[in-house]
């Protein structure tokens, strides 16, 4: 399969009478995901537009069929993302202590070839990006995890995660917001609060932000 | 705002809802709001309240209220039997309660989610802009839970009294008993999604429905989590189809096999687990049809 470019090709799907899916790109890549988050953050600003998310690499995009139609929409779209995404804003910092010893720190270390302290070590190390925050209230997927921690989902699920867990999974790793089914490997936990009801908007992480993990003591 | 109706017994499932909380999901929080919009603002607006105004959504099994003073409701969505002091309550029509009157609730005929509007709109706590009940973070409507017995319900005062009496007509109601769905399909069509039956699965709820029936082709690869929209059919690992409700899960990975449309979205949410649907292919064009046909029915009750 030959390398996908970010700049390619923008494929653009009905989602039902009254959105559309606009995909900039189907690989973990954070100059497609600065892409989507610029595009919508434009779509927001449209009278037309009722709601524009970006994902990881394309932009959900409701809207108000009285006023544009699904066509006239989509090329509207086509156009703002070949405009050049201003100059993003880093991301506000967060650095979240961990404590690492989750209950998958072994079979992790054991699946990947390396000593527990060296993969302790190699997910502190990145600064990583938020690409999405979203499935549950809190949840931000974060990425790009080093290549030697990539592994697979767990093959059955955990019907109880604790909340606070800092897990990872394939590219990616995460703090579980609320104590919820999971299936990713969980390799330490947090006392850090992701979910902020009482706050609007009611997630510590948004968007774009910048996540630093530290290995800390209880 | 004051006291309206008193609680006796609470139902399966009662909820304080309005439209929810659309921008909320870049946080992760789903939009909420009531499962059946048309059924919701008609409610409102045979009262004179604004659809924006908040109901009570009533499960399968309707509450028992009490009126704490006199007031102006309306009943609309699934057809519980509602009664009044015992005797059959009309439906899609505004009524007046004196106080004293008891509001109940004989047992499921048809649908699965009754709408109870008051003239004033239904007062409940504001979370992330709505009134909307989310039980899964426990914030909003009557402190974020399903009404229980004994709470009293509150209502903001009405500009000006509404009429008993104005009503939808019969042939103007949406017909529950078709349990076709019309949708569109999505990025990653399954073509055995049209045509077959499927069950609403028994873990079903507010979030989602669970359809049993035939598997659909499993995804082959993981898709990058997107942002996604309630009427949504994704497939699970398994080939499973999960209808996304008002509840759902702000993103996802899972591919997507259709999308309902916003006309037969009212429909969707008058369905209770074990009931039989279809999936019917739909152009954009008549989606939108029959969407700006409810939207000149609900206008109707504006006279």
């Amino acid at each position: 399969m030959p390398p996908q470019r970010s700049t390619s090709k923008i494929r653009i799907h009905p989602l039902g009478d009254t959105a559309l899916l606009a995909v900039l790109g189907t690989r973990l890549d954070t100059a497609v995901n600065t892409r989507a988050i610029a595009l919508a953050a434009a779509l927001q600003k449209r009278r037309d537009v009722r709601r524009a998310v970006a994902g990881h690499g394309a932009v959900t995009v409701r809207f108000d069929p009285d006023q544009i139609t699904h066509d006239a929409l989509a090329a509207a779209i086509r156009r703002l993302a070949r405009k050049r995404p201003p100059m993003e804003e880093p991301g506000r910092l967060h650095r979240i202590p961990v404590v690492y010893d989750g209950p998958d720190l072994a079979e992790v270390a054991e699946r990947t070839e390396l000593s527990p302290e060296r993969v302790i070590e190699l997910h502190g190390r990145p600064i990583y990006r938020v690409f999405l925050v979203g499935f549950v209230p809190g949840w931000a997927y974060l990425g790009p995890l080093p290549d030697e921690l990539v592994l697979p989902r767990r093959a059955t699920p955990r019907t109880q995660v604790p909340a606070g867990s800092v897990a990872i999974a394939g590219p990616e790793t995460g703090i579980y917001p609320l104590t919820s089914p999971g299936g990713w490997h969980l390799i330490g936990r947090t006392s850090v609060k992701l979910f902020l009801p009482d706050s609007d908007p009611p997630s510590l992480f948004r968007a774009g932000d910048r996540v630093k993990f530290f290995a800390a003591g209880e | 705002m004051t006291p309206a109706l008193r609680v006796i017994a609470p139902g399966l499932l009662t909820t304080i809802q309005d439209q929810g909380r659309p921008h909320a999901i870049a946080s992760g929080v789903p939009p909420g709001g009531a499962m059946d919009r048309f059924a919701h603002s008609a409610a409102n607006l045979l009262v004179w309240n604004d659809p924006s105004a908040a109901t009570l959504e009533c499960t399968i099994t309707g509450p028992r209220l009490v009126a704490e003073r006199a007031c102006v409701i309306a009943i609309t969505g699934a057809d519980l039997a509602p009664r009044i002091n015992g005797q059959e309550a009309p439906m899609w029509t505004s009524i007046m309660l004196a106080e004293g009157d008891e509001l109940g609730f004989g047992g499921r005929r048809l649908g699965a989610r009754a709408y109870i509007a008051v003239a004033g709109g239904i007062v409940g706590d504001r979370w992330l802009g709505s009134m909307s009940t989310n039980l899964m973070v426990g914030r909003g409507g009557m402190h974020g839970r399903a009404l229980v017995a004994g709470a009293v319900i509150a209502v903001g005062e009405p500009l000006s009294e509404p009429p008993p009496g104005a009503a939808l007509g019969d042939t103007r109601r949406p017909d529950y008993a078709d349990h076709t769905l019309l949708a569109i399909p999505g990025p990653h069509p399954r073509e055995a999604l049209f045509g077959a039956t499927f069950r609403v699965g028994i873990d079903s709820n507010r979030m989602g429905y669970r359809l049993e029936g035939d598997l659909l082709e499993a995804p082959d690869e993981e898709i990058l989590s997107f942002a996604l929209i309630a009427g949504t059919v994704q497939v699970t690992p398994d080939g499973r189809p999960i209808l996304l409700m008002a509840d759902h899960q702000t993103a996802g990975g899972y591919p997507v096999a259709a999308v309902v449309v916003s006309a037969s979205m009212p429909s969707a949410a008058q369905l209770a687990p074990g009931d039989e649907l279809t999936f019917a292919e739909v152009s954009i064009e008549e989606a939108l049809r029959l969407r700006a046909d409810q939207r000149e029915t609900l206008d109707s009750l504006i006279s």
